[in-house]
């Protein structure tokens, strides 16, 4: 069988530390390849060499047999090779073709012939299943439609060869089956396909070799026929990794988050939450499961203290706390961990170790009278990030400079380092890999033995499914049913989380 | 290389290119460069008066220079500098006229009134941001003309009968130094110095050390999470306002109370609160940087009035030469890049 891409003993460095060392990668024609590695192993550095965004230190990249040294993007276009980013680079104010086409523009005496580009960008996309309309503009489309922009974009440019970097990241499970099926179609039409990614449903299901790597070291090539998702996992983290996590039954006790017909607005003005209530008990994991935009952001964001609710009431221990500040809800015992890490949960720009006194920063022992100490803070950080095992080279780093993986770690340990009663995990492990997953639903089940609350909200159903102790299903801002993980299934959840059984359910609540 | 070398280097390759291609300009408009950089150095170190005169002219830079700074490291552009100098320092120079008070009281009081002006000018584009999400630069802006004309006003109106100026403030109100004046051979050289550089201390101090300044640069970096971590944004954001302001007031003060002893009609800024936004750039909003920085510009536009006595050069090159380097600063980018690729090459 005849390779499209060899990628023969790459190394590459930056400043001492080393990304890629001594990596193979072979690519058959017409086939799927996963490139499968944790957050940081390496994957982006050796698909950017690849690319010619980087130049490797060592090692000899072939393309269809013929050495060839690719010094940049343009080279690597030349050679038939696309690459669809993780973060999609489309120009929002155009139109889907003006970006298919923007840097080789189709002209006309000077003038660039929108209609002939149309027309081409038309044919590709029946061609490959790419429904698409030309001419919409990007901000109006949704995320899985941008994302065909991004592969027509390739094509129009005569790639042969494609990399995917973590398609599915952004998707929702409708628009991953459709990339699927737009994967196989791909395939069907001669294009080989790489696909970087570190989930090991979508491997199993659509690819057809794997190669994985583990701090940037080359670990195998295996065929996904021939393994299972337990070995991929094992070689990927270097360890056994357990899927369903271990844990005793919840002792629960009295409620500690009680929540009692909550209404709050969207920044639009739109009613999200609609008379919700909800109540979380000691000692216990409740797991929110909902399609996104049936109103878990806004609500999180008022039991935070972070948006103005409307009306209801939201009691810590007995204590009202809504539409307080969000200094006196922290103090009142409710640790957040955000759905945007970046967004809310850390200020990139400071130290890894100020960020981890975020809250605290204004009582002893991390200042007196209005002065910091910083070396009590500095201590407590490197305590934390060693009982965290949040990787940075030290704690004076920048938190922008580490991985999500470990920015997520450093923000978890900083939550439950507080002690709280209630903390509020919103997507915990969104975009992080099995090994930190793993991590951080330990951690989570630590808290709930040791007597205290916590809410989960999550759209990865297994995780809600596995870390929960019962599970509230939110539609259209309220709470429609609420289930014990072990006597429901996926489908019944499905089913309850698109409002279809929401009368029967709403019954079963009132039980 | 580390990236406080990096950091260092950059200004001093930005102050350097500007001074080659002053030189190229001047010898392309037909001067001779090397008398007019030799008349340079003297207008500004050849004469005890002239470094007297040097100092100065540091003084309210230095102040414009960090109001600047301060507003900039805690995520804000305070254009309005130069507003809040001029009404600092018409606040100042009419506590100097209007009291009759001993000097421990009086000095203080119209510093203190300076700093309190500026800082209520800075207030209210400080409060329509944390309010109504109003940009400061627009609102800056805005405010530095209505200082300009309300001074203005004042002066021809409440502090003279229809003059051109105030009268002169009260010796016990003045920054006016015998001492210095002895030292350099009757410059204007005044006490206000000191308040620069111990204003230099104090943003050092309040931004690296204590828990005000730990809210402060994180509501700048990042509003969202600011809020998560329980500190009020609206009001850090007014209170950043409020002490670049200060800062700003007190440079007007220095003019008033040291430099000229009065205030007069102007029919145009002073430039003073723009230079300043050079001296934060140049400075890299620290606090040291800013008061290295404003000594360069001080220099540079002291001795620059010797130019045009000395080597018969016009002194508007060297508003041409700070603009180069102003330049320079601004597409550091350029010089970072330029100094990756040589070290690069010097490991290889």
């Amino acid at each position: 069988m005849e390779y499209v891409i060899e990628m023969l003993n790459i190394r590459k460095e930056f400043s001492g530390f080393v990304a890629n060392d001594n990596i193979t990668l072979q690519v058959k024609k017409g086939e799927i390849h996963a490139l499968l590695g944790e957050n940081g192993a390496g994957k982006s550095t050796l698909m950017n060499v690849l690319f010619g965004l980087y130049q490797p230190e060592q090692g000899e990249i072939k393309v269809k047999g013929k050495p060839v040294n690719i010094t940049n993007p343009n080279i690597a276009n030349d050679l038939g090779i696309g690459m669809v980013h993780q973060h999609f680079m489309l120009v929002d104010t155009f139109s889907v073709t003006e970006n298919i086409i923007l840097g080789m523009e189709t002209t006309k005496g000077g003038v660039i012939d929108i209609r002939t580009a149309e027309e081409e960008v038309r044919k590709i996309s029946e061609r490959y299943g790419l429904a698409v309309d030309p001419q919409a503009k990007i901000s109006d489309i949704s995320v899985g439609m941008q994302q065909r922009v991004e592969i027509l974009k390739t094509l129009y440019r005569g790639a042969e060869i494609l990399i995917f970097d973590e398609p599915t990241a952004v998707l929702t499970p409708q628009e991953i089956k459709e990339l699927i099926q737009i994967l196989r179609t791909l395939i069907k039409e001669g294009k080989s396909i790489i696909l970087i990614t570190h989930k090991l449903k979508e491997i199993m299901e659509v690819c057809d070799r794997v190669t994985v790597i583990r701090k940037g070291k080359g670990i195998g090539t295996v065929n996904v026929s021939e393994t299972n998702p337990n070995e991929l996992a094992s070689l990927m983290v270097g360890r056994d990794v357990v899927f369903t996590t271990d844990k005793s039954e919840a002792n629960p006790a009295g409620d500690v988050l009680k929540i009692k017909g909550l209404a709050v607005k969207d920044s639009r003005g739109v009613q999200a939450v609609r008379g919700l209530d909800l109540s979380v008990r000691a000692g216990e994991i409740v797991g929110i499961a909902g399609v996104d935009g049936n109103g878990q952001t806004e609500l999180i964001e008022a039991i935070t203290g972070l948006r103005k609710a409307e009306s209801g009431s939201v009691k810590i221990k007995g204590k009202e706390i809504l539409n307080l500040t969000p200094r006196k809800i922290t103090e009142s015992g409710l640790a957040h961990i955000p759905q945007d890490r970046h967004k809310h949960g850390l200020v990139l720009n400071y130290p890894i170790g100020e960020n981890m006194v975020l809250q605290t920063y204004y009582k002893s022992p991390f200042s007196k009278s209005g002065v910091m100490n910083f070396k009590n803070i500095y201590d407590k950080a490197r305590k934390l990030i060693k009982e965290y095992d949040v990787r940075t080279p030290n704690e004076f780093t920048p938190a922008r400079a580490l991985s999500g993986g470990n920015q997520q770690k450093a923000i978890i340990g900083r939550e439950v380092d507080r002690d709280p009663e209630i903390l509020i995990a919103a997507q915990p492990t969104r975009g992080l890999d099995v090994g930190a997953i793993e991590f951080i639903h330990k951690r989570l089940i630590e808290q709930r033995d040791k007597g205290k609350a916590v809410l989960l909200i999550s759209f990865e159903l297994d995780e809600i499914m596995n870390v929960s102790d019962r599970i509230a299903v939110i539609y259209e801002g309220e709470i429609v049913a609420i289930v014990n993980p072990k006597e429901t299934t996926e489908q019944e959840l499905g089913l309850l989380m698109a409002g279809s059984k929401r009368k029967e359910a709403g019954e079963e609540t009132n039980v | 290389m580390s990236n406080r070398t990096k950091n260092i280097l950059v200004p001093v390759i930005a102050v350097l290119l500007g001074i080659l291609v002053g030189t190229i300009i001047m010898v392309a408009s037909g001067y001779d460069a090397a008398a007019g950089y030799t008349a340079l150095w003297n207008g500004a170190f050849g004469d005890v008066y002239f470094t007297g005169e040097v100092i100065r002219q540091v003084t309210p830079y230095i102040l414009a220079g960090l109001a600047v700074a301060f507003a900039f490291r805690t995520g804000l552009f305070n254009i309005g500098v130069e507003g809040q100098l001029i009404v600092g320092w018409l606040a100042a120079v009419w506590v100097g006229v209007s009291f009759d008070l001993p000097k421990v009281i009086h000095l203080p009081l119209a510093i203190l009134a300076a700093a309190a002006a500026g800082a209520l000018w800075a207030f209210i584009p400080g409060y329509l941001k944390a309010k109504f999400r109003v940009h400061e630069v627009i609102v800056t802006i805005m405010m530095n003309y209505v200082a300009l004309h309300v001074t203005n006003n004042v002066i021809r109106t409440v502090l003279s009968e229809g003059k051109e100026r105030s009268e002169n403030i009260a010796d016990t109100a003045s920054l006016r130094s015998p001492f210095f004046e002895g030292l350099t051979e009757y410059s204007r050289l005044h006490w206000g110095i000191f308040i620069a550089v111990i204003c230099a201390i104090l943003m050092w101090f309040i931004l690296e050390k204590t828990t005000k300044g730990f809210e402060l640069r994180a509501v700048g970096f990042n509003e969202h999470a600011s809020q998560y971590a329980g500190m009020n944004v609206k009001n850090n954001i007014i209170l950043s306002m409020v002490i670049s302001g200060t800062f700003a007031g007190l440079a007007g003060a220095m003019e008033g109370l040291g430099t000229f002893g009065y205030t007069a009609i102007k029919s145009g800024f002073t430039g003073v609160g723009f230079d300043g936004i050079a001296v934060a750039l140049l400075g890299g909003n620290t606090a040291i940087g800013v008061v290295l920085a404003a000594f360069l510009f001080g220099s540079l536009k002291v001795g620059a009035l010797n130019m045009p006595l000395e080597a018969g050069i016009p002194n508007e090159l060297v508003d041409i030469i700070i603009a180069l380097i102003i330049f320079f600063v601004a597409s550091s980018y350029i010089i970072r890049w330029f100094i990756q690729r040589m070290s690069k090459k010097g490991v290889k």
